[in-house]
């Protein structure tokens, strides 16, 4: 999901009495005998002599305000003496150990990371400790934008990827189809080389779930990276067609083959034609007929000079078939299905036979 | 759905939009004003609340009183950043996601107030500081790189007509370099093709007058394919779940496209519809996706908000229009009062009529406040 919504779950009705490190609450309120001298309990920076020197800066949204958040207040402390470090650019020990406790009241909050980012290399911060930081953040919050690009930048400057891929498998092994994680990953690999091992990575994540589309593109992105597809081409042909037929219906895999095959031509493929076709008697999908509907389109598109009219018009008229097919029985797509025909039928169609020949014949008849 | 279609069930479902209508105000006009504690993780996005909202009172035709209108151009020139730019919030340095939603709120609003809050010469500036040598933008200084970020530049360019073609050197390129295998387009080039990604490539390249430099057959293969047989909603990746928000996301795409393929000479497009199915849509929209207190939803279960109330609308219209400026046809489920005002003709589409409103702001004056 784009980084625009990020309350999802979240009711938006009632404010929740939060739980927090503030106090611990007996069930019957009460607060414990021990509260002003537990060493957890949570003191407002507003309440701390460290920070008396500093002068927090209220937010300034002015005087009708608009989407006014009604923060709590751990939040606007936090936030008032950011804002107060941002003014005067402190670069203190303080000021990033305040980082932390903003990030985590909202770590979309893009500013405080990049302040975080100024301090760490202001104050020469032990960046393998940051490592550690940002992979318990991201464990928390695997969808949020600022964490990834925050590690991507702390690999960069350790110059150090190897925990990269065993930790981005690890998120990917809560959400296999995890965009961030992915952009990570296809990062640290084609800047660090890292490509030996990542088939394999991709390979075993489709046996755990064949229909996984992000590891399908992952597929794609190590081998047009690595060998190219002219060699493997056939071992991936093979590839698709067996898990095509182990999972008919899963449109991950008929979208591969064809992606693979269109820069030279589904056509181009000497074979291929008949194997689908056998394959529609027994595991037919409406996949199925876009791919031969597609191996016509291309015959047409690209026939050869040698090609008879005849040939192409019966291409034509398979193609035509499989569009009103598919009109009939992928009924979601039938204002595309008939679109493509009428299309194809402009661009290829010829007047038929009998009306040219009238025409020939006698010139001076009205043709209607 | 065919459990659900019964006549009297049917009536009640397809009326309960213009029903609710009384909560979904008052949804907004709450937010507009106040919002809980739990939008504290959007404590970094609030110009996109002020969007979200406006554009959805836009959408339903609702007027913005004048005292609020005003009260939004106050707050987001609080969040315009001295160096150009809008930012989160006030004090908060410049991005383009947000960037993006004060611009267009402010065009919502559209008033002589609102367009003097945008100042045009800084905002370049911004636009210029995170512009990458390699055509791709940042979505802040030391920030990420993504396809949204050439699109919000895009979009705020053209409206406030700053656009150079400095300011774009290489962007078509790097966007074209997004669509891969699948047809649509990614984040970033290299990773899986996904609905909002693809729109705000497909919607930046429309906007800088190259979308015929697409594959356009491929990307119209692959939109058509994301919407679900069964919900009749659309998901935003292949082999993912349905999400109310792509309603506009993936079905935004095919006026664009259908628009780009008519001015490539498609002579077989339809004259009526766009070239997915609208009714399903529709249906899955009013059935699945109203939260019985106002507002919308991803999907039946989730709770609602701001963001999935903007966009299921959006979808909404798109589906309930066909047209352009000579052709209009409309095909409204439900109610006669479930009709929402026609996209093209409100701001936040990425349609490239954006920029011919504001022909009156010349290139070379600067706003000041």
């Amino acid at each position: 999901k784009l980084a625009m919504s990020g309350v999802e779950e979240i009711s938006d009705e009632s404010v929740e009495v939060k739980e927090g490190e503030e106090f611990d609450v007996e069930a019957e309120d009460h607060l414990r005998d021990d509260f002003l001298l537990d060493p957890t309990r949570y003191i407002f920076y507003r309440d701390r002599k460290e920070w008396a020197d500093l002068e927090p800066v209220p937010q300034d949204d002015g005087p009708n305000p608009v989407v006014k958040i009604a923060y709590s207040e751990k939040f606007s402390d936090v936030y008032d003496y950011f804002r107060a470090l941002l003014k005067n650019d402190e670069r203190s020990e303080r000021a990033f150990a305040l980082t932390s406790e903003a990030i985590e009241l909202n770590a979309a909050n893009y500013t405080v990371w990049h302040y975080r980012r100024v301090l760490l290399q202001a104050l020469s911060k032990d960046l393998r400790e940051e490592m550690r930081y940002i992979t318990a953040i991201i464990e928390e919050q695997p969808k949020n934008y600022q964490v990834w690009h925050h590690r991507r930048m702390v690999v960069e400057w350790l110059n150090d990827p190897s925990e990269e891929l065993e930790f981005i498998a690890d998120i990917l092994s809560q959400d296999a189809k995890n965009y961030h994680a992915w952009q990570h990953r296809q990062w640290v690999i084609q800047e660090y080389k890292l490509w030996d091992d990542e088939l394999d990575f991709v390979e075993n994540l489709l046996e755990e779930d064949v229909r996984n589309n992000s590891a399908w593109n992952q597929r794609h992105f190590v081998i047009s990276h690595t060998s190219g597809f002219s060699d493997a081409m056939e071992r991936e042909i093979q590839y698709c067609l067996y898990q095509i037929k182990k999972a008919p219906n899963n449109e991950s895999a008929w979208n591969y083959l064809k992606g693979i095959l269109q820069p030279l031509g589904l056509s181009a493929q000497p074979g291929l034609l008949e194997r689908v076709l056998e394959l529609k008697q027994t595991h037919c999908s409406p996949y199925l007929l876009a791919f031969l509907f597609d191996c016509y389109e291309d015959a047409l598109e690209n026939s050869k000079e040698n090609v008879a009219e005849e040939e192409q018009q019966k291409t034509l008229k398979k193609a035509l078939e499989i569009c009103q097919l598919l009109a009939q029985e992928d009924t979601i797509r039938k204002e595309y299905w008939l679109f493509l025909g009428r299309s194809l039928k402009n661009k290829h169609g010829k007047l038929n036979n009998y009306t040219f020949e009238l025409c020939v014949i006698h010139p001076e008849l009205e043709i209607i | 759905k065919d459990s659900i279609s019964t006549k009297g069930s049917e009536l009640r479902l397809y009326n309960c939009f213009s029903d609710f209508c009384f909560d979904i105000f008052c949804y907004f006009q709450k937010g507009l004003r106040h919002l809980s504690d739990a939008y504290e993780c959007l404590d970094a996005s609030r110009p996109w609340l002020c969007f979200w909202i406006l554009h959805s009172l836009e959408l339903l035709e609702e007027p913005i009183p004048a005292a609020v209108a005003s009260d939004v151009c106050h707050f987001l020139a609080r969040c315009q950043s001295p160096a150009g730019g809008f930012a989160g919030g006030p004090g908060q340095h410049a991005h383009l996601a947000p960037t993006y939603a004060a611009v267009n709120a402010l065009c919502i609003i559209g008033t002589e107030q609102a367009y003097n809050i945008i100042d045009r010469e800084k905002l370049l500036d911004f636009l210029m500081s995170v512009k990458q040598p390699d055509g791709s933008f940042v979505m802040h200084v030391g920030g990420e790189v993504d396809v949204r970020s050439a699109y919000c530049a895009a979009s705020v360019a053209s409206l406030t007509n700053i656009l150079t073609p400095k300011l774009f050197e290489d962007t078509t390129n790097w966007i074209l370099s997004c669509q891969n295998w699948e047809g649509g387009l990614s984040g970033v080039p290299g990773l899986e093709a996904h609905g909002g990604y693809t729109f705000c490539g497909t919607a930046a390249l429309v906007i800088l007058g190259k979308e015929h430099m697409l594959d356009l057959k491929a990307l119209l293969r692959w939109v058509v394919s994301r919407q679900m047989r069964f919900e009749g909603g659309f998901q935003g990746r292949c082999n993912k779940l349905v999400d109310g928000c792509y309603s506009f996301w993936q079905a935004g795409l095919l006026p664009l496209l259908h628009r780009a393929l008519f001015k490539q000479g498609e002579s077989e497009l339809s004259r009526q519809r766009w070239m997915f199915e609208q009714q399903a849509l529709q249906e899955y929209i009013l059935l699945c996706c109203q939260n019985p207190t106002g507002g919308l939803v991803d999907k039946p279960g989730k709770s609602r908000d701001f963001y999935h109330t903007c966009y299921c609308l959006s979808g909404l219209s798109i589906a309930q229009h066909f047209g352009n400026m000579d052709l209009h046809h409309e095909m409204i489920l439900g109610k006669e009062d479930n009709r929402l005002v026609r996209l093209q003709q409100s701001w936040a589409g990425g349609s490239a009529e954006q920029g011919w409103i504001h022909s009156e702001i010349e290139p070379t004056t600067t706003n000041k406040q």
